[in-house]
């Protein structure tokens, strides 16, 4: 029986996919909903799977119209070929999202069809100690952000006795947790969420390995408030997951005992920053916790906690089942394994592009995204997020990788990757950095309640001021105010693309200066 | 360490608390080396070392925030430029406090705060009393470069509370208050609203702070460095000059406060951090309600009249002296030398009361004298002196802090003693398990963050049937501690009370119907108390004023004992106090069988002693008791009083009584700072010092001595223990004193619980708890360590007798009393003072199911009678209480006395059983009679 793949994940939904989807049901042809492959140009891709060896070909950019005349054709215009053969996809490593856009994300069999579950079952075999030893030899790094080592994280969380929740008594029952950070705020950034739409039971699985590595009992989700498919596919396959015994009670009749729950966020950027994430997940305001205490030490509700984004617990399952070495030969430096990269922006193919570190942005960008979408030169890209830092055209060999981005003053924050063309203004990318803090500051932090707005104010007036200078001097000593004096990285990181907007493209904040130019030449155009 | 230093390093601000580890480490500061416990901040340590560094969030009575960014620093080997609050030190780490990176970055944060900040520091009320300004001056900075942008210059005034205000257009967010509110005082009222640059304080979901959940304790007022809450008072009269420390006169809890003052006018009262009892804390009486000493109402001129229908007659000291010593005179030529007495005020400081009871005895010559600590705790001396040997409770309020199980029995501790209530609360909140024992739910139940694991919500008067029944269970299931039993008490006394207590009559399912507890109920509690760590008990009025009241401190005392759960921090018997002094007024020899220190007047050695001191012949045998005297006076025996501040015709229950009992006599001496009810049938008003014009000392529930000192001069020109004095002297018997220092080196001297104790003992120390003699030369903040006072604790059987204050048909429900925070007692202080915005009037609460019988709604008049009499008030429909019974304040004279009956009162002291009428409720049109 041939059988039909339609993504159900939100970035294909918003082009139609549900209709394609009922159109070929309607035909009555058999439909499986699966993931995106991340080829987001081409959504909604669908697929059809060769009824003798499985092979899948594929159709880019389906509407339900083009199946009124009848099934689609491999002598359409948008029929693509063997999907997998797709040079955007052949030249990627996916170990994170091997399964993803491939099955049915809430079809458990399927899922272990697909090689899930072997990672939990390799781990259960092993003691807690070297599940942890497995992940630190992989040189796995947290994909939030920050980039800590998580096999360190864990150890640390393993070595505390679990407590009861801060405020209950002595006798209290006690615990430990497993965080799972999907606030996934970054603008350009979706693969926290691709992943849950496309491949949930991998971070349940995930989940649950770091659950016996640490001793845990305990997993929360907490899940930006913005995606609702996710909510839905994510609960969907945790009902599942219990009831095959991959949740609850001795998962998979060890001795490991661990439940999951969902937490929906509450919809503000810093909520994402972990003690934020943890007062919210509390009940309280998100704001800011300093820090010692650790949360691995002192994190929910009092307990030691394990914090991780989606992709770094989404990493793990499949760690184990083909071993920390596999995963630690590839990459560079300090930075092993695979990054889940997403292009974004102005760019002729966005999408997700898991690779292994050390890929440069260049390769990335023109490689696979073959360049701007507007077909205008690129003048800059910012990557790791609204707080990173952004690349020249000029500096775009640069391997992706946290080392070499350091080095040059960026970072790889959670992988995005945002294009933009000439016609954008720095100036204004500056100003809105700045705005951005505004928004969303918790307020906890005199540097980022005060300076956020201080900084739009500055930006404005240097822009306006016919002597820029003073106001730049008051606007770099706000930065480093802001940069060494902030609580956490949300007003610490915010000079930095501030910083390299105004370092890289000085011109951009000379408007007085080219406005007085052009008056002097008599030729105003206001 | 030499006292200059010590003072110095009081005032100052550790900015983080203390770290409680046992193990130290050593850190270089600047590379000066010093040693603190694991833990400790580097602020904390630094400031140790000598060296402050910069700070505005932090404050050594919170935990560290981190938001000002002020206190940054750099460590040796570290990236970046932690905050000093929140970074532990640890061994080895060597910390910069001072470069010009740090200059520069702290210039920076500075400038960003002033910039949103109004400029009128010189005009600004807290000008010379304001952290960011004392920052801006540290951090140097010169000029704030921003051009004007946003700002909250026009946030607004919220003047709402009537002792603070709250000017939003100061705040610099930083926390302080918020966290006072809920780290100290447990009320979380205060939250900050919104987020980013939008982020303000705001009171209960940005309510006013008067319609807001707050109770006025002031701690957020206190917390604040800025103008932004600040006491109207400062305002009105600007920053104080100069300061003197002393205690609050209002409730057992005893706490410091550093007087502050402009001149001679007072214009704060700011709790000290030194306080034994307090650490900083207050509560709105204390801290704001002290208006009451200036009141006009005041009376600061003795009078004098011949017979109480007559006019009072303002006279100079010497003429009434005179006056009544003449009176008193006359009296005991005509009728006897018994036919007098006197009446000691547990308001008054130890060396006042104690010169009081010395007159009766020694001028007098009689034994009648006589304290109103018996209308409220005089089962709790009766009690714990059988059972343990001290009259007195067991621990410091600190000790609450180690306990695992905390037991709250017929108290109310948030409103009665609301710091120690806010100590409790914090202890709770970190998790220790709370069991209530009373009919209400009262409000430590519904605080934030903290629940009960047990509440016993029981019929009124059944406590000993409760008690007697938890204990039943603790016997029967093996959950005696027998080796301290075996170690520490009398094991005869111990194996008759196992008997008496495993019989099936002290069951909880025999006592669940007679006191509306489930058995399952205090089976669980039982477990609770018995197999915690440290279990301790909190009890008050709620006890004591029963017919059983007695019989309920030893029944608690026996469960103490049987298991273990006294003598080491976080256990014991602890009687929440009533009135300030009571303590002090009971230790000093009030009552009529005892002289200080609670040896009774016929034995030998102790009266030789006072024979020898005072060189005077005493009386050996007991004189009459506050009852026995109103007696007396009705059948003729008794005709003069001399009553040092207490209002016995309104705070006694029978006052239809005592009114008689005073009308009977020739010469009423009412010794007081208002006229009031009893005053009506004196014949001498003799003006009365408040606590602020008092040099002394009183004694608070924790057995601590604390100063009393003055903080102006008495306004009536002298010293109420001089007004004593000199009656005596004119009685013929001379006490000479240069000052009130003497009064307690006498005490000292024949006191042997007392025996160490000196003014500058105290000046030294702050406070001391007694026992403080050789043993103890630093005091004794938990007693029964080793061994019981008495020796081996003795076990009492306690046979649970119903009170024959019962329910009948006519009157069905019962009537139960209580305090709240904002008013005192009867309300002659606070009723002078703004608190009278809280409470305009007493309210009757009543269930639901009772209401709707008898057709009454929420905030109808209705009229409640009982055997006594009838008074109207207000009804507001509860939960808090089970059906059947009926709760109330008495804070307004009016409305109590008329229905509380006391035809019952303690078998062992004649404490009066307030806690328990029986009463009927009516709707009533008419309008109250109140105020
Ligand atoms: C302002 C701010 C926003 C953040 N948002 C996210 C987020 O949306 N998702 C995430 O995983 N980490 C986010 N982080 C990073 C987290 O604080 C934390 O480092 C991360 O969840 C740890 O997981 P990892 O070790 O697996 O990266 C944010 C950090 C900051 C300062
Ligand atoms: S830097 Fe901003 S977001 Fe972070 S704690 Fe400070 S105010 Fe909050
Ligand atoms: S006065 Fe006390 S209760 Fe009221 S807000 Fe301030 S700290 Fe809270
Ligand atoms: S009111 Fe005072 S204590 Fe509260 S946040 Fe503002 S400045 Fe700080
Ligand atoms: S708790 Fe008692 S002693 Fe303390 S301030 Fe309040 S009334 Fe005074
Ligand atoms: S004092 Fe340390 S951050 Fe405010």
């Amino acid at each position: 029986m041939t059988v039909w793949f339609v993504p159900r994940d939100a970035a294909a939904l918003s082009v139609g996919a549900d209709a394609v989807a009922a159109a070929l049901e309607a035909r009555g042809e058999h439909v499986v909903r699966t993931g995106s492959r991340g080829l987001l140009w081409l959504e909604p891709l669908v697929e059809r799977a060769d009824s003798r060896d499985g092979t899948r070909v594929g159709w880019s950019n389906v509407q339900a119209g083009d199946l009124s005349e009848g099934v689609l054709s491999e002598a359409a215009a948008n029929f693509l070929g063997i999907v997998e053969e797709l040079d955007y996809l052949a030249c990627q490593n996916r170990w994170i999202y091997e399964r993803v856009g491939i099955i049915d994300p809430v079809d458990p069999d399927d899922y272990v069809s697909h090689g899930g579950m072997a990672g939990l079952q390799r781990a259960l075999e092993m003691s807690p100690m070297s599940v942890v030893q497995a992940v630190t030899e992989s040189g796995l790094r947290g994909r939030g952000g920050a980039g800590f080592p998580t096999g360190i994280k864990w150890q640390t969380v393993a070595e505390q006795a679990p407590v009861p929740h801060k405020g209950d008594p002595v006798d209290a029952p006690r615990h430990k947790y497993i965080c799972v950070n999907a606030d996934e705020g970054d603008s350009g950034t979706f693969a926290d969420r691709m992943l849950m739409e496309g491949d949930p039971f991998c971070l349940l699985e995930g989940m649950a390995i770091a659950a016996h590595a640490v001793g845990a009992d305990r997993g929360m989700i907490y899940l930006r408030s913005e995606y609702p498919a996710a909510i839905a596919v994510m609960s969907d396959a945790i009902e599942k997951a219990r009831a095959r015994g991959w949740l609850g009670e001795s998962i998979l009749g060890s001795s490991c005992n661990f439940d999951v729950t969902i937490r929906v966020g509450a919809g503000s950027y810093v909520c994402g920053e972990e003690t934020a994430m943890l007062e919210s997940l509390e009940g309280r305001r998100g704001t800011v916790r300093a820090k010692p205490p650790l949360p691995a030490i002192e994190g929910l509700f009092g307990t030691p906690t394990v914090i991780n984004n989606v992709l770094t617990i989404a990493s793990v399952p499949s760690i184990l089942a083909r071993g920390p070495e596999a995963y630690a030969e590839l990459g560079q430096e300090r930075s092993r394994g695979t990054q889940v990269f997403q292009l974004a922006g102005n760019i002729a193919r966005g999408g997700i592009v898991e690779v292994a570190f050390g890929i440069s942005a260049h390769e990335l960008i023109f490689g696979l995204g073959q360049g701007t979408k507007s077909g205008k030169p690129l003048k800059a890209v910012q990557v790791g997020g609204p707080l990173g830092a952004y690349l020249t055209a000029d500096a775009l060999q640069v391997p992706m990788a946290y080392e070499s981005l350091a080095a040059e003053g960026a970072m790889l924050g959670h992988g995005g990757l945002v294009v933009f063309d000439d016609s954008v203004d720095m100036a204004e990318q500056a100003r809105f950095a700045m705005e951005f803090c505004v928004e969303e500051s918790c307020g906890k932090c005199t540097p980022c309640r005060i300076g956020a707005v201080r900084g739009v104010e500055v930006i404005d007036d240097l822009l306006a001021s016919d002597a820029p200078e003073n106001a730049e001097q008051l606007l770099r000593d706000l930065c480093d105010v802001m940069t060494q004096g902030s609580l956490c990285a949300m007003g610490g990181l915010t000079p930095q693309p501030v910083l390299s907007a105004l370092d890289q493209f000085p011109e951009d904040f000379k408007r007085v200066a080219v406005r007085v130019d052009v008056a002097a030449q008599g030729v105003v155009h206001e | 360490m030499n006292k200059p230093i010590e003072i110095a390093i009081e005032d100052l601000d550790l900015g983080t608390p203390a770290a409680l580890s046992e193990s130290t480490v050593t850190v270089h500061i600047d590379g000066k080396a010093v040693d603190v416990p694991a833990g400790t901040s580097i602020m904390r340590a630094a400031s140790l070392a000598g060296t402050q560094i910069p700070k505005l969030c932090a404050t050594d009575s919170l935990d560290a925030h981190g938001s000002c960014r002020l206190c940054l620093v750099e460590v040796e080997g570290r990236k970046g430029t932690p905050a000093s609050c929140t970074t532990p030190c640890q061994e080895g780490m060597s910390v910069k406090t001072q470069t010009p990176r740090l200059d520069k970055l702290r210039k920076g944060v500075m400038e960003l705060y002033i910039s949103d900040h109004p400029l009128d520091c010189l005009t600004c009320s807290a000008n010379g009393d304001c952290e960011l300004q004392d920052m801006a001056g540290v951090v140097g900075l010169r000029s704030v470069r921003y051009e004007e942008g946003s700002n909250h210059l026009d946030a607004g005034k919220d003047n709402s509370n009537p002792y603070f205000s709250f000017d939003a257009s100061k705040c610099i967010v930083c926390s302080r208050c918020v966290r006072a509110c809920s780290e100290v005082q447990g009320t979380f009222a205060l939250t900050i609203a919104a987020r980013g640059f939008e982020s303000k304080v705001s009171p209960s979901e940005e309510n006013a702070f008067l319609d807001s959940e707050c109770v006025s304790c002031g701690a957020c007022v206190q917390a604040c460095p800025t103008a932004t809450l600040q006491e109207k008072q400062v305002i009105d009269l600007g920053v104080p000059t100069r300061k003197v420390k002393t205690t609050c006169a209002y409730c057992g809890v005893g706490c410091s406060f550093v007087a502050e003052l402009r001149g001679d006018e007072l214009v704060r009262m700011v709790p000290d951090k030194q306080g034994g009892a307090n650490a900083g804390h207050s509560c709105v009486k204390g801290r704001f309600a002290w208006g009451y000493a200036t009141h006009s109402d005041r009376i600061t001129r003795p009078m004098v009249r011949e017979t109480t229908d007559s006019e009072w007659r303002e006279v100079e000291w010497p003429e009434a002296i005179a006056f009544a010593a003449d009176r008193f005179k006359a009296i005991q030529q005509k009728h006897g030398i018994d036919a007098l007495g006197g009446i000691t005020s547990s308001r008054c400081t130890n060396e006042e009361v104690y010169v009081v009871q010395k007159m009766v005895r020694a001028s007098l010559q009689t034994n009648n004298v006589d304290t109103c600590a018996r209308v409220c705790h005089s089962p709790t001396g009766y009690g714990l002196k059988q059972t343990f040997g001290t009259s007195a409770g067991t621990q410091d309020f600190a000790s609450v802090q180690q306990a695992d199980v905390i037991m709250v029995i017929g108290a109310n501790p948030t409103d009665a003693h609301p710091v120690f209530g806010s100590r409790m609360k914090r202890r709770l909140r970190e998790g220790a398990k709370l069991i209530v024992i009373d009919p209400r739910s009262i409000d430590l139940v519904k605080s934030p963050h903290i629940k009960a694991t047990s509440h016993l919500q029981l019929q009124p008067g059944t406590n000993v049937a409760v008690v007697n029944a938890l204990a039943h269970v603790i016997a029967t299931e093996g959950w005696i501690d027998e080796a301290f039993v075996q170690e520490r008490c009398d094991v005869a006394s111990f194996n008759a009370w196992r008997r008496f207590i495993s019989l099936p009559e002290n069951s909880p399912e025999n006592l669940a119907e007679i006191s509306g507890v489930a058995a399952e109920t205090i089976r669980e509690a039982a477990a609770t108390y018995a197999k915690a760590g440290n279990s301790a008990i909190y009890y008050g009025l709620g006890v004591t004023e029963h017919s059983q009241g007695s019989t309920m401190v030893m029944a608690m005392a026996n469960l103490a004992m049987a298991t273990g759960n006294i003598g080491r921090d976080g256990v014991g018997i602890n009687p929440l106090r009533g009135q300030n002094n009571v303590q002090g007024a009971c230790d000093m020899g009030s009552f009529p069988h005892e002289f200080s220190g609670y040896r009774h007047v016929s034995d030998e050695t102790a009266r030789e002693q006072f024979t020898a001191l005072w060189g005077v012949d005493l009386r050996e045998e007991p004189g009459m008791r506050i009852p026995n005297m109103l007696d007396a006076a009705i059948s003729g025996n008794f005709r003069g009083m001399y009553i040092q501040g207490e209002d016995i015709a309104q705070s006694d229950p029978n006052s239809q009584h005592v009114a008689a009992a005073l009308s009977a006599m020739d010469c009423v001496v009412v010794q007081d700072l208002f006229l009031n009810e009893t005053s009506k049938f004196a014949h001498v008003f003799l003006p009365g010092t408040s606590f602020l014009e008092k040099d002394g000392t009183f004694t608070n529930a924790e057995r601590r001595i604390n100063r009393v000192r003055p903080v102006v001069p008495p306004a009536s020109g002298l010293a109420e223990w001089e007004v004593t004095c000199a009656l005596s002297e004119a009685m013929g018997y001379t006490m000479d004193y240069a000052n009130a220092s003497e009064i307690m080196d006498e005490i000292a001297a024949l006191t042997p619980t007392f025996a160490g104790v000196s003014f500058d003992l105290l000046d030294e120390r702050g406070s001391i708890q007694w026992p403080c003699n050789e043993q103890a030369p630093e005091g004794t903040p938990i007693m029964h360590a080793q061994r019981f006072v008495r020796g081996e604790g003795q076990f009492v059987t306690t046979p649970y007798v119903p009170t024959d204050e019962r329910s009948t048909r006519k009157f069905p429900l019962l009537l139960t009393t209580g305090r709240i925070l904002s008013q005192y007692n009867v309300g002659a202080q606070t009723r002078r003072t703004d608190n009278t915005v809280w409470h305009a009037e007493d309210i009757l609460e009543i269930h639901e199911a009772d209401a709707e019988l008898r057709g009454v709604a929420d905030g109808d008049w209705i009229e409640v009678a009982s055997r006594a009499g009838s008074t109207r008030m207000r009804a507001h429909i509860s939960d808090d209480i089970p059906a059947g019974v009926v709760y109330t304040t008495f804070h307004h004279p009016v409305s109590g006395t008329n229905v509380i009956t006391t035809d019952n009162s303690d078998w062992a002291t004649n404490c009066p059983e307030y806690k328990v009428t029986a009463v009927e409720i009516r709707p009533s049109s008419a309008i109250a009679v109140g105020m």
